[in-house]
């Protein structure tokens, strides 16, 4: 197990390396300048922001400097938010962000595991319907309807929460919800499949029929192979969520770091966009190889071989 | 114990705290309340302010910010429109008007204490005008005799540009030209000046993006000073006791959050938290008006929404073909049903009072209205009958709810009344931009809102090779007339000129004036003090509570 | 030889594995009425034209926002055109882009994944990396070039969004190969000499069709609810067109004043993903290799 962790941290400098290679030529490639704007800037002046920010080099000699530049871990400063780094930038919102991203990834977990397991446990009936519809909801309103459908709610007309902010622990409700909910959606579903799949294997019947009792079943032969297509699915899903997202933080108003993926690439700042898209590589990279070890756990057989 | 058990403990305990922080937070007091105790203002500001940098911020949302911050040697009254002492307690005018003697507060001192001199704002000048800082709003300070030439690198000797520190008191500016408007535009924060101990401790004078604007860092001359700037959450600035007029400021403080959506920052002023907004979602707009008028405010705002042709492609080639799609759309229609702001129908380019009071007077001379007929006859004349002819035409705007539908509404008049084949496409605001200035399109959305209180801001834009002009548009008459307008010393005989102006640019239409802008925001109604005036400008020395 | 021996064998032949499916999925009440709702929705979206009650670009600026009444069933949006209309030409786009891209990503995903997961090693490392690179590139810019280099069209449509979906989709597939190619019946077949390629077809993916089929299901939605977003860049549907996804993006705006401009395109699309879910699920049991023992 040891070796491939070593393996896969190895791994993951070329993927790096790769990445911001892409990126680097990907952002230059896209019409529009960080400097384009309704008032158009003189010739003159455009010549100097491009100097100050060292876009008149050549291509290539723009990228083995950015290249420099990250071997010591600096990310450069951004160009729209022109008194800050990207270092900066990503440290204010990421812990924001994380913690954004833990809350939801509670509630998806709780709610989706608690849906789907109990409605694989008792297919086709009351408790397998009421609890997937609820499921089914949690997909079909996106979280762009959802948020300001809870804010209308409880923060309008109900009153109970405030309707943005990131201060209080009142404040971090709504949007923890409305981030989760669309993946608790996924998981209820994705673990009742697995759940019915696994339920309905040769061993089962075995444990079944050798009369343990049902919650040992469940917890100790089912739930390992039955949260299988769960675990594949939570790698991206976490670094997701962890990352922050823009409509969650724009509606609640939250300084988390999702806003950045987005006004980075609509602003052109490139040095912002290369910033954010290292730091998401670096959280996708760890978390898929997290799911692969836990995989390789959940499943002995794959882990002899 | 069972999984479904424990599951189903960890929902309950879920929901039981969840229903825990609802009771908690049950209101006995709003943000804004306390707010209100304190005399702190809570403001919506729009988005994030991309700097603190007066030389270096672009948009409304900063400049609103640093309204609070900086103050310039003029500032403005906003009832009457009129210049008011800010930095500068007096000063003097030359008899040809190009010459400005401003004569310094001698109790004018920077937020540490420091104080204030005539070199400090030649400092500025020259830190705004030099060729390496690449300021976007460098161009305002053009008007400066040989601004542009030290900007252009021309001149390297910064004592050769019109502005001069005669002593520590009095400041000499001299201009290229006569510009009535000179002293209104001090209010734009290209002429504000900044601390020269502050930017040098955090890097060169021609350096950008330094830190020197951050909270704790930050040293600025206006009636507020930075405490804390938390990028996204909020911008809190306090009294700054070194001002001049410190004793006659009413809010001991203004928190500014930057709240992007403008849905979100109606929920926050509904639920308490602001006392005032940057703006109001359209929807809403009906909704205030019937239930709480009070609390909504709709100014005529500087600036005019319109379409621009591009002129070098077929068949927009055709001044006849352009008239004819300008006058084939009902703009009445358009501000009543679509747009729903109380905003006004443009039959030209430059704004109603253009001018502020008593500095002459400018009326558009030609006004488009809605006129079908005479569009299909123009059509016809150019080769289009009853749009036969004419090729496939695309609307492209950049990406908003409220340009779509305006663009829906135009393209349903130009396909009923004219019989064209109009369809709209989409771009996100950089490629849209680049789009523009390459010329790739046929017809454009775009606007323009006045950078000083003058039609010279409007027409300027359409000058041949300007820019902001990104229509392919040139006209020999039009250039020479604002040229000739530049030199004119006598205000009405000045406006004139341009009024003639005008009268070329719309009859050519490379534009077509569509609508317009008028700001509107709520405001709490204890808050008081904010005037109504065209250039949208929050004035926060006058703002009180009233209770 | 008795009268009934070959018939019987026949018989067994006769019904195959799909044929058998197709029984069982018929019997499954909450399926066949999602199927048969589905067949409907296709069928209305694909009569649009001929029934629409209004044409989808018609305005009358008059009426703007009016609430559902007689002549307008769900009634209309600030520029007063009628929203059943849009939401029927709407359906045409959204359940173009849901079936088509949710093909692409499922085709690719699906190949690409087993592949990986049933290669293992060197392979499936690669291939596996492959993935992480594109999940991490900027998908804005990407899409933003996309468009300047092939303009804006449909088929660019279903590759942008095929581009991104497929590979949760890998990565799912690829676990469950990975699980079960050391499942026993695998490694019988293996012993009894079957092609790589068989077992992977015939064996590996039928088996992992479970989880294909819910995370397909759960696709439709997000792939509907993506072209929203694409729009917004300015590739997808072209105004005065609409689609379901941006109807309720543009209707949430305004939900407070005129809930109905996003009530009803959310019932339509809820409807939509209902039906697919119930079919899915007995697509899921009908096609079970297991269940077909019972």
């Amino acid at each position: 197990m040891a070796k491939f962790i070593i393996g896969r941290v190895l791994e993951t400098i070329p993927v790096l390396l790769i990445i911001v290679t892409m990126t680097f030529f990907l952002v230059r490639l896209a019409p529009g300048g960080p400097f384009d704007a309704e008032r158009n800037v003189t010739e003159e002046t455009r010549r100097q922001l491009n100097e100050q920010y060292n876009l008149n080099a050549p291509l290539w000699r723009q990228y083995t400097d950015y290249l420099g530049h990250l071997i010591h871990g600096d990310l450069g400063p951004s160009f729209k938010n022109s008194s800050r780094t990207v270092n900066e930038v990503i440290g204010a919102g990421f812990p924001v962000s994380l913690e954004l991203g833990l809350y939801a990834l509670c509630v998806a977990l709780t709610i989706g595991l608690a849906a789907g397991i109990s409605a694989a446990l008792r297919p086709n009936t009351v408790r397998d319907y009421a609890p997937m519809t609820f499921a089914m909801a949690g997909i079909c309103i996106p979280n762009f309807v959802l948020g300001p459908l809870l804010v209308l709610v409880f923060a309008l007309w109900l009153e109970w929460l405030p309707v943005s902010g990131w201060d209080r622990p009142s404040e971090k409700i709504l949007p923890a919800i409305t981030l989760g909910a669309t993946y608790a959606a996924y998981i209820a579903r994705l673990s009742r499949g697995g759940m019915l799949e696994i339920l309905s294997q040769d061993f089962i019947r075995t444990a079944r029929a050798k009369g343990l009792s049902e919650a040992r079943v469940v917890l100790r032969h089912a739930l390992r192979g039955g949260l299988q297509p769960v675990v594949s699915f939570l790698g991206p899903a976490a670094a997701g969520l962890l990352s922050g997202s823009f409509v969650v933080e724009t509606i609640f108003q939250i300084p988390g770091l999702g806003r950045y993926f987005v006004q980075g690439a609509f602003n052109r700042d490139y040095t912002l966009i290369m910033g954010t898209v290292l730091f998401y590589a670096t959280l996708i990279l760890i978390f898929n190889m997290a799911v692969d070890v836990a995989q390789a756990c959940l499943d002995p057989r794959q882990r002899r071989a | 114990m069972s999984a479904v058990k424990l599951l189903s403990m960890a929902l309950a305990a879920l929901a039981a705290l969840a229903a825990l922080a609802g009771c908690g937070s049950a209101r006995v007091e709003t943000k804004s309340d306390k707010g209100e105790q304190q005399n702190v203002l809570k403001m919506g500001a729009g988005a994030e302010p991309q700097d603190l940098d007066p030389h270096v911020a672009t948009g409304v949302t900063e400049h609103r910010i640093l309204m609070a911050l900086f103050e310039g040697l003029v500032s403005q009254d906003l009832t009457t429109l009129k210049p008011v002492p800010g930095m500068a307690e007096s000063w003097t005018v030359s008899d040809d008007q190009t010459v400005y003697t401003f004569k310094i507060r001698p109790e004018a001192k920077w937020s540490n204490g420091d104080p204030l001199t005539a070199h400090d704002f030649v400092y500025s000048f020259q830190r705004i005008l030099s060729p390496k800082f690449g300021a976007e709003y460098a161009d305002m300070l053009y008007y400066l005799r040989n601004g542009r030439e030290y900007h252009d690198g021309k001149i390297t000797d910064f004592s050769q540009v019109g502005a001069k520190a005669i002593d520590d008191r009095t400041l000499e500016i001299s201009l290229v030209n006569p510009t009535p408007y000179f002293l209104s535009m001090q209010i734009h924060n290209a002429w504000f000046p900044i601390h020269r101990a502050t930017i040098e401790k955090f890097g060169a004078q021609e350096k950008r993006a330094t830190p020197w604007t951050r909270a704790g860092n930050l040293v600025s001359n206006g009636p507020y000073r930075l405490e804390t700037w938390e990028p996204n959450k909020v911008i809190r600035v306090v009294k700054n006791e070194h001002y001049w007029g410190v004793d006659t400021l009413h809010l001991n403080a203004i928190e500014f959050y930057p709240i992007d959506s403008e849905l979100t920052e109606e929920h926050s002023f509904r639920s308490g938290e602001l006392h005032l907004t940057s703006g109001a979602p359209i929807s809403k707009i009906e909704v205030y008006k019937k239930e709480h008028p009070e609390l909504i405010h709709i100014n005529p705002y500087f600036g005019s929404y319109f379409y621009r042709f591009n002129v070098t492609k077929k068949p927009f080639d055709d001044a006849r073909v352009r008239r004819a799609f300008a006058l084939a759309i009902d703009r009445g229609s358009i501000v009543k049903n679509v747009t729903k702001g109380g905003q006004e129908p443009a039959g030209s380019l430059v704004p109603p009072n253009a001018t502020p009071p008593g500095e002459g007077v400018y009326t558009s001379p030609v006004t488009l209205g809605m006129n079908v007929e005479e569009a299909r006859k123009l059509l016809a004349e150019a080769g289009y009958p009853n749009g036969q002819g004419l090729p496939h035409i695309e609307i492209l705007i950049n990406t908003l709810e409220s340009h779509k539908q305006v663009a829906e509404a135009i393209q349903n008049m130009w396909k009923v009344n004219l019989n064209a084949d109009v369809t709209i496409a989409n771009q996100d605001w950089k490629v849209y931009l680049s789009s523009l200035t390459k010329l790739d399109y046929q017809i454009a959305r775009s606007s323009w809102i006045g950078d000083y209180h003058d039609p010279f801001t409007f027409l300027d834009c359409f000058a041949t090779d300007r820019g902001n002009n990104r229509t392919g548009y040139s006209s020999v008459a039009y250039d020479n007339l604002l040229e000739k307008s530049r030199s004119t010393k006598d205000p009405q005989e000045r406006l004139k000129l341009l009024e003639q102006a005008e009268g070329i640019l719309i009859t050519d239409a490379p534009i077509m004036p569509i609508y317009f802008y008028t700001r509107i925001y709520l405001q709490a109604p204890e808050l008081k003090g904010l005037p109504p005036n065209p250039i949208g400008i929050v004035d926060f020395k006058t703002l009180f509570f009233e209770r | 030889m008795t009268e009934g021996g070959p018939n019987t064998l026949e018989a067994e032949r006769g019904v195959s594995l799909w044929q058998d499916a197709w029984r069982r999925l018929r019997r499954n009440r909450p399926a066949t009425a999602g199927l048969v709702l589905l067949v409907t929705l296709v069928v209305v979206a694909a009569a649009t034209p001929w029934i629409a009650p209004y044409s989808y670009s018609a305005q009358d600026l008059e009426m703007g926002a009016v609430r559902p009444n007689l002549h307008h069933w769900f009634g209309t949006d600030q520029l007063g055109r009628d929203i059943f209309t849009r939401i029927l030409y709407g359906g045409r786009i959204s359940l173009l882009v849901g079936f088509c891209a949710t093909g692409v990503s499922l085709l690719i995903g699906v190949l690409y994944g087993a592949i990986s997961g049933y290669a293992g090693g060197r392979l499936d490392s690669l291939m596996m990396r492959g993935v992480d690179i594109l999940y991490a590139l900027p998908f804005t810019i990407f899409v933003i070039i996309l468009m300047v280099f092939f303009g804006r069209n449909l088929v660019l449509l279903f590759m942008a969004i095929g581009a991104v979906e497929w590979l949760t989709m890998a990565r799912i597939v690829r676990g469950q190969v990975q699980s079960l190619k050391h499942k026993e019946f695998i490694e019988a077949a293996y012993t009894l000499g079957l092609s790589r390629r068989r077992i992977l077809l015939r064996h590996l993916i039928p088996n992992a069709l479970g989880p294909i089929i819910v995370y397909t299901t759960l696709t439709i939605p997000q792939v509907m609810l993506l072209e929203a977003f694409l729009s917004f860049l300015g590739l997808g549907v072209q105004p005065p067109m609409s689609s379901w996804g941006l109807l309720i993006k543009e209707g949430v705006e305004t939900m407070e004043e005129y809930p109905w401009l996003v009530i009803f395109p959310g019932i339509a699309l809820s409807t939509t993903l209902f039906a697919l879910n119930f079919l899915g699920d007995g697509l899921r049991d009908a096609l079970d290799p297991r269940a077909a023992k019972d």
